[in-house]
């Protein structure tokens, strides 16, 4: 398979008033076809710069920085993003927003009908028929993150970026869009990249899961294959011995290797 | 046999039902009682206790003329507000418009020249730079130190007061709007780049929609400070108008009239504003 995303020697120092600080040091990092990457750490460890790099919503200060063999270079409709808290436009309804990105992508290449057609699917890819109409206020918040994933899928990047994409949801959602978010990259093939600080999640979703060490100056620390079959069943999952191996040793990194220096402070 | 325990049931089903209401209607009482104190009794307690006043500060002073007295002359006043009895002498219908009228001219250049600039403010910072310390000094003048310099320039006193009346309600849109568009949320902007839209979808989709309500607020501002300025200016320019009213009635020393503009001022400047807002709230999202 081939490397679709590949981070070499990446420094990242921010330059503020109070001085220069040193996110990221180091990192390499490899991401191939249609593989599912997450990339877990203790808060402030540098794993959302990491994403927002390949994003290409920051410039590494030194490093090289590729996607599908090309310099990465600003950001681009190829790396689509799921942010955190949705960042859907407040003034557009739901089929609103996803046809803005679908617009922006294929509007030179197909018809409108047809961009109208591809909204529809990504809309109803996630589960959101009925919603489509809606503006994000009048959804729930899983909703609207579903919302942030058909906007993202439509745009048939090459790359799904995902920055904590279920960070704000309670746990009864989160698992639900997790399996939901695994059927559809079962489906779509896509190559993911993910941040998380949950650990099941990384476990349960990820094909390899790559552990930051703590900032400043943070760098992968340790990367771990997932080699659970898949479709995963998270309760099936919660007895197998498998499972619980690659849980411990994401665990026992985080909190006996590198722990959250908040707390070692304390 | 069946029949009878589920008769039963509705019968029950019923009387919960009934005292159910009874509570409900009891309780949606008490909430609409504090309601009504709260939005009828108290506002209403506050225009008496003012009139009061009012009518114990006029026996004391006889130029006062009293609450009554001035209520008589505005139920004549408003019996016939369309007269014209000549270029000084027109109904209260004709001043108010008049006014409205200068109003209006003075804040729609206002707008022309301060939403634009507002936003080419907020989306470039060697503008903002650039304007910061001019904003800064002019904003706080006075309105009607501008009147001379309109008297100088376009010779007339009706574009003079107009020019009053944009220069001194320009401020608050520029202002707001610049706001507007420089505390955009990062995340919209993200948004932008990463779907790689055009400068004029950024423009429509994002910068206009998120902007808004600032400039909304910004409209509101201008038209309170548009209409504050409007009697000052009417009075030193003439012409039919409530601020002209004010001062001719001034020198005819009928004070009922004075007391009755006053009035009118207070209630059109907030229809205005309670228009504005009405038309903002559809602005609003979340």
């Amino acid at each position: 398979m081939r490397d679709f995303v590949k981070l070499e020697n990446i420094e990242m120092t921010f330059i503020s008033k109070r001085g220069e600080f040193t996110a990221l040091r180091d990192v390499n990092l490899v991401v191939k076809e249609g593989e599912f990457v997450s990339v877990i750490g203790h808060s402030g460890c540098g794993k959302s710069t990491v994403l927002n790099i390949v994003a290409g919503l920051l410039d590494a200060t030194s490093g090289v920085a590729l996607c599908a063999g090309r310099e990465i270079k600003g950001p681009g409709p190829e790396r689509a993003v799921v942010f955190q808290n949705h960042s859907l436009l407040p003034w557009l309804t739901c089929h609103q927003n996803v046809f803005l990105a679908v617009e922006s992508v294929f509007g030179k290449v197909v018809s409108h009908t047809q961009l109208h057609e591809r909204t529809h699917e990504a809309l109803s890819l996630v589960g959101l028929d009925d919603a489509t109409l809606k503006y994000p206020h009048e959804i729930s918040g899983g909703m609207k993150q579903r919302v942030g994933i058909a906007r993202a899928l439509a745009m048939e990047p090459k790359v799904l970026l995902m920055d904590e994409p279920f960070g704000a949801l309670d746990a009864l959602t989160r698992a639900h869009l997790q399996d939901e978010l695994s059927r559809i990259v079962a489906r779509t093939q896509a190559t993911v990249v993910m941040v998380t600080h949950d650990v099941d999640e990384a476990v349960l979703l990820s094909d390899r899961i790559v552990m930051m060490s703590n900032g400043p100056a943070a760098t992968v620390g340790q990367i771990l294959n997932v080699n659970l079959a898949r479709p995963r069943d998270r309760v099936a999952l919660a007895n197998d011995a498998q499972y619980m191996r690659i849980r411990g040793e994401v665990l026992s990194f985080l909190y006996e290797k590198h722990r959250n220096p908040d707390q070692r402070a304390a | 046999m069946s029949a009878m325990p589920t008769q039963g049931r509705v019968l029950l089903d019923t009387g919960v039902l009934k005292t159910e209401s009874l509570r409900t209607r009891f309780q949606k009482l008490l909430p609409s009682a504090r309601g009504f104190a709260m939005g009828v009794v108290a506002p209403f307690a506050g225009l008496i206790l003012l009139i009061g006043i009012w009518a114990i500060v006029s026996t004391t002073s006889p130029q006062l003329p009293t609450p009554l007295k001035t209520w008589h002359s505005a139920v004549e006043v408003f019996s016939n507000p369309f007269y014209i009895k000549g270029p000084n002498d027109q109904g209260i219908g004709w001043n108010i418009w008049n006014s409205l009228k200068r109003v209006g001219l003075g804040f729609t250049l206002a707008a022309i020249v301060g939403i634009p600039l507002g936003f080419m403010i907020g989306r470039f910072a060697f503008l903002n730079a650039m304007a910061a310390p001019i904003i800064s000094v002019l904003r706080p003048v006075s309105p009607l130190a501008w009147l001379p310099i309109g008297l100088l320039v376009f010779k007339a006193a009706e574009a003079a007061s107009i020019w009053v009346i944009a220069i001194s309600s320009v401020w608050p849109m520029v202002v707001n709007t610049a706001a507007g568009v420089a505390r955009i949320p990062q995340d919209y902007l993200n948004v932008a780049r990463v779907l790689k839209l055009s400068e004029w979808k950024i423009f429509t989709r994002i910068l206009i929609p998120a902007t808004l309500p600032y400039v909304m607020t910004g409209i509101r501002l201008s038209i309170g400070v548009a209409w504050l300025v409007i009697v000052a200016a009417e009075m030193l320019t003439g012409g039919i108008g409530l601020g002209f009213w004010v001062w001719d009635e001034w020198n005819n020393l009928n004070v009922e009239h004075i007391i009755i503009a006053i009035f009118v001022v207070g209630i059109v400047g907030l229809m205005l504003e309670q228009a504005i807002l009405m038309v903002a709230k559809r602005f609003y999202y979340d």
